[in-house]
């Protein structure tokens, strides 16, 4: 439907261009003056006063039509929807709109919902069908309504290409606008389920709680645990995950970074660059994967057999803890991180490396210090701040980052500090929660947002201050 | 310098010093060798971890591009077979069953032997035999053959990821199965073939009917969306940033907010499509619809950065030239920067969509992680993608979804692998240096 609107608009569009030329070509010609701007110019003018209000109607039709929809079949359901518990009503709506669109259901309903879904299956069709219609005739007006005002204005005087480079200049603001646009939409969604959030969990509870289980009973007959929501565990396993990855990607990184801007020649440059930006470029999925089936079980067994040597000997407490060490753990997440973390970092360091002035190293040279020594202790301590913010980067990145963790680090939220100790961290949570059967109102799934929030800001302060440091040592040398 | 040391101290003491500073300068290249090793150590172990990585996916992954085809004769028993509902007969059975007479082997009255004999078989057989029938059904009362892939397990045992030395109670064949197997195998009934299966067939619960197509279509879908929407953003947002926008507050708030967009954790871009596109707008959950809106806004600040640099990249003197001639500042941009600019844009654009490609995390939250067999025909249907599908996999059961986990995540990195290449290609062709 939408895309036979959309043809539409565009058909009527290259009319009013045309029609727009042809019109400005004659009037300036029946007046025998020279126009203003050129035929083109009036043809862009009319195309877009006939194009825009369209398009207008149908960017928010867009929008807001799914909404209405879902409201207006809300409204009108049966009793017998009316009684499911919500996710459930949720997930028959859903249906309800697969069945509309002439596709098959993805659940199977109980007896007297399967009626009921076919009911509201044409139901949700037939508010479809009016709201396209509906948006169909308003584009249409819009579109016509813009043409009778650009028929009546196109004259030999009209400043046409001033007028379009106007509408363009707008045009490209708002796409620039975009950008803030969902920095805002972030924030507020965040924000918005937060705080309904908070409105059942105490912030200092979630802040400062040391126990973590959010399964809460769906239904009111269900046998479950009431949750509890302190976050402090998700906090210590990202934490421990985020040091893991650091101690494997801070030297690699850097050692490369530095063997790459000062050792290497030009050629094994040419070689390893794009190497590093492969790893760089390999999904952090496939990264899951291989720490879930590669490492995970090749830890397991080494630390397991030390283990075995252990027992029974001085150590024998320590051999029956390694004995027992699973797949996932959080070493295994925290290495396979730091792997991927590795060309992020190097490719930064490489950079303020070498953007520190050449004089600098030519004066350590000229005073017989070695390479090693020039990097040590000429070009490090003058890089330092950069590389600072480089790593604060790649904190905020092994923070964010969520497959690895979520294919390789388990869900039980311990308070430990122990690498080889399954851990769970807030990116694993938020997706644990939001996957499966949800209802939107409850705390668990808002526990999800709450979470996120949490995630959001941390990653922000430290990408703000890593950018600042960043910036504030480049200035110093430009 | 030196002679003043002469005078002063003696020779002796001046071949101590000497020799004392020979040896530090033998210490100092010790340590230059020594920090010279670390890089190389470093640069080693990253390119390691690399070739560790892609070894062990293609080590994982190349057993499921071949599967095993069993083909036997089938004696389509009128007694058994509904003429009016061919699908409802238990043909796995009915094959399974002749086999252990061919076989020469008696089954318990229980029939153990023929349910252990058919769990070798997939349940393909059943909708070919089915169709076999239907499209004729004078075959009813006659022997047909027909080829139907092995069961998982038996594809596994066949490639020899199952083997004899395992004990019995760690594998999921028993002996008689294994010994059924090699039988068959070696009547000539059993034939390797390339897995055409991988790359026609959508997602399944049984892994040697599952394929990769629907979620391949479905990223497609996806990325397409993604493509329409951050694409033109994100050079219009570009091209007023670098040539338009009044240096003031506003132009520097959007400056640093793309920088700051362009770090923000993919799954919080989940977040943002759960309760704006889907809990909101109330699109279609699981479509590639919401997941490619999500990725577009992902993708968007990437774009930006990138247009604004090959922007930046053209010359002032041609923006000057073609002001000269009289051309405003839109004609400027549009007929002159951003033409020479696009070989910059487009690369980046490429480059910014294969990352795209393989995101998973937003994908997961806006539902992506449920099971949809079939192939999608809109962008508003529920579907799989790539990389969702390769998290599915990975957490089923079925020991021969690791090989076709590992499978998918080739036929992924193949098509990053292609869209790179495009990026480069396009880089060499067409960059300009000025």
């Amino acid at each position: 439907m939408i895309w036979f609107f959309l043809l539409v608009v565009v058909a009527l569009s290259a009319l009013a261009f045309f029609g727009g030329r042809g019109l400005a070509a004659r009037r300036a010609a029946a007046k025998g003056v020279r126009a203003h701007s050129r035929p083109t110019q009036h043809g862009l003018y009319a195309l877009i006063w006939v194009g825009a209000p369209s398009l207008l109607v149908l960017i928010l039709a867009g929008i807001f039509s799914g909404g209405i929809a879902h409201h207006a079949l809300v409204a009108g359901a049966s009793p017998e929807v009316e009684q499911l518990e919500p996710f459930r009503r949720e997930a028959f709506f859903q249906d309800a709109y697969l069945v509309g669109a002439g596709q098959p259901a993805q659940q199977i309903w109980p007896a007297p919902l399967t009626e009921q879904l076919t009911v509201q299956g044409r139901r949700s069709a037939e508010i479809r069908t009016v709201l396209n219609v509906g948006t169909g005739i308003a584009a249409l007006i819009a579109a016509i309504l813009g043409g009778l005002y650009v028929f009546l204005r196109i004259r030999p005087d009209l400043r046409a290409r001033n007028r379009v480079e106007d509408w363009i200049g707008a045009l490209l603001f708002a796409c620039s606008a975009v950008a803030v646009l969902t920095t805002i939409g972030i924030v507020f969604s965040l924000l918005w389920d937060s705080l309904r959030f908070f409105q059942s969990v105490p912030v200092a509870e979630f802040l400062f709680g040391t126990k973590w289980s959010p399964q809460i009973a769906i239904r009111a007959d269900q046998v479950g645990s009431s949750g509890a929501f302190g976050a402090v565990p998700l906090f210590a396993g990202t934490f421990l995950i985020m040091i893991i990855a650091m101690c494997v990607a801070a030297p690699v990184g850097l050692f490369s970074a530095i063997y790459l801007s000062e050792y290497a020649s030009r050629t094994s440059r040419a070689v390893v660059k794009p190497i590093l930006e492969i790893l760089a470029g390999v999904p952090t999925v496939v990264y899951g994967f291989f720490a879930a089936l590669t490492v995970g079980p090749a830890l397991r067994v080494f630390f397991n057999s030390i283990g075995d040597l252990l027992i029974g000997g001085p150590l024998n407490d320590v051999g029956l803890y390694l004995s027992l060490v699973q797949n996932q753990m959080a070493l295994v997440a925290g290495a396979v991180m730091g792997i991927m973390l590795i060309p992020f970092v190097s490719s930064l360091s490489d950079d303020i490396i070498n953007s520190v002035p050449q004089s600098l190293r030519d004066g350590s040279y000229a005073m017989g210090a070695t390479r090693s020594e020039t990097v040590k202790k000429v070009l490090l301590p003058a890089a330092l701040p950069g590389i600072a913010g480089a790593l604060l980067l790649a904190m905020s990145r092994a923070i964010g980052e969520t497959m690895i963790v979520t294919m390789a680090a388990g869900l039980a939220a311990k308070l430990t500090l122990n690498p080889l100790d399954t851990v769970t961290t807030v990116t694993v949570q938020i997706v644990t929660l939001l996957t499966g059967d949800q209802e939107f109102n409850s705390p668990k799934t808002l526990a999800a947002f709450g979470l996120g929030l949490t995630l959001f800001l941390v990653t922000l302060v430290l990408n703000i201050v890593a950018q600042r440091i960043v910036q504030a040592y480049r200035e110093q040398y430009d | 310098m030196t002679d003043a040391t002469l005078s002063k101290a003696g020779v002796g003491a001046d071949t101590a010093r000497v020799s004392k500073l020979q040896a530090g300068i033998k210490k100092r290249h010790a340590r230059e060798r020594r920090f010279k090793l670390y890089g190389v150590l470093a640069v080693s172990v990253a390119i390691g971890f690399l070739l560790l990585l892609l070894g062990r996916i293609i080590e994982q992954g190349h057993t499921a591009f071949y599967a095993h085809e069993i083909t036997l004769p089938v004696y389509m028993d009128p007694a058994r077979i509904d003429r009016t509902y061919p699908q409802g007969t238990n043909f796995q059975l009915m094959t399974a069953e002749q086999e252990l007479k061919r076989l020469g082997i008696q089954d318990d009255d229980k029939g153990t032997k023929a349910t252990a004999m058919r769990s070798l078989f997939s349940s393909e057989l059943k909708f070919r035999a089915a169709a076999i029938v239907r499209d004729n059904p004078a075959v009813i009362g006659q022997t047909v053959t027909i080829a139907a892939p092995a069961s998982d397990e038996a594809d596994l045992y066949y490639k020899g990821e199952i083997s004899k030395a395992t004990p019995a109670d760690q594998r999921r064949l028993s002996d008689e199965q294994i010994a059924w197997l090699d039988r068959m195998k070696s009547s000539g009934a059993v034939r390797t073939h390339f897995n055409g299966a991988l790359f026609t067939n959508g997602d399944s619960t049984e892994p040697e009917l599952a394929g990769v197509l629907g979620a391949v279509v479905g990223s497609a879908l996806m990325l397409l969306v993604t493509a329409l929407i951050a694409i033109p953003i994100g050079i219009g947002a570009a091209v007023y940033l670098e040539e338009f926008s009044p240096r003031n507050r506003i132009s520097d708030l959007i400056e640093v907010n793309i920088n700051n967009l362009a770090a923000v954790p993919s799954i919080v871009y989940g977040l943002l499509g759960v309760a704006l596109f889907i809990n909101w707008m109330h699109l279609p959950r699981s479509s590639p619809l919401v997941g490619g809106l999500v990725l577009a806004l992902m993708a968007l600040p990437t774009i930006i950065i990138a247009t604004r640099s090959s922007l930046k990249a053209v010359p002032p003197s041609i923006r000057e030239a073609a002001l000269a001639m009289g051309a405003s500042r839109t004609q400027t941009v549009f007929q002159h920067v951003l033409p020479l600019a696009m070989p910059g844009v487009m690369t980046g654009a490429i480059i910014s969509m294969a990352h795209a490609l393989g995101e998973t995390a937003p994908l997961l939250l806006i539902g992506m992680v449920s099971f949809v067999p079939g192939i999608p025909h809109s962008a508003v249907e529920p579907t799989g993608a790539l990389p969702s599908l390769v998290y599915i996999w990975e957490n089923a059961s079925e020991r021969a979804f690791h090989e076709r986990t590992a499978a998918a995540i080739l036929v992924l990195l193949a098509f990053m692998i292609v869209m790179n290449a495009a990026a480069i290609l396009l880089r060499r062709r067409f960059e300009r240096r000025w």
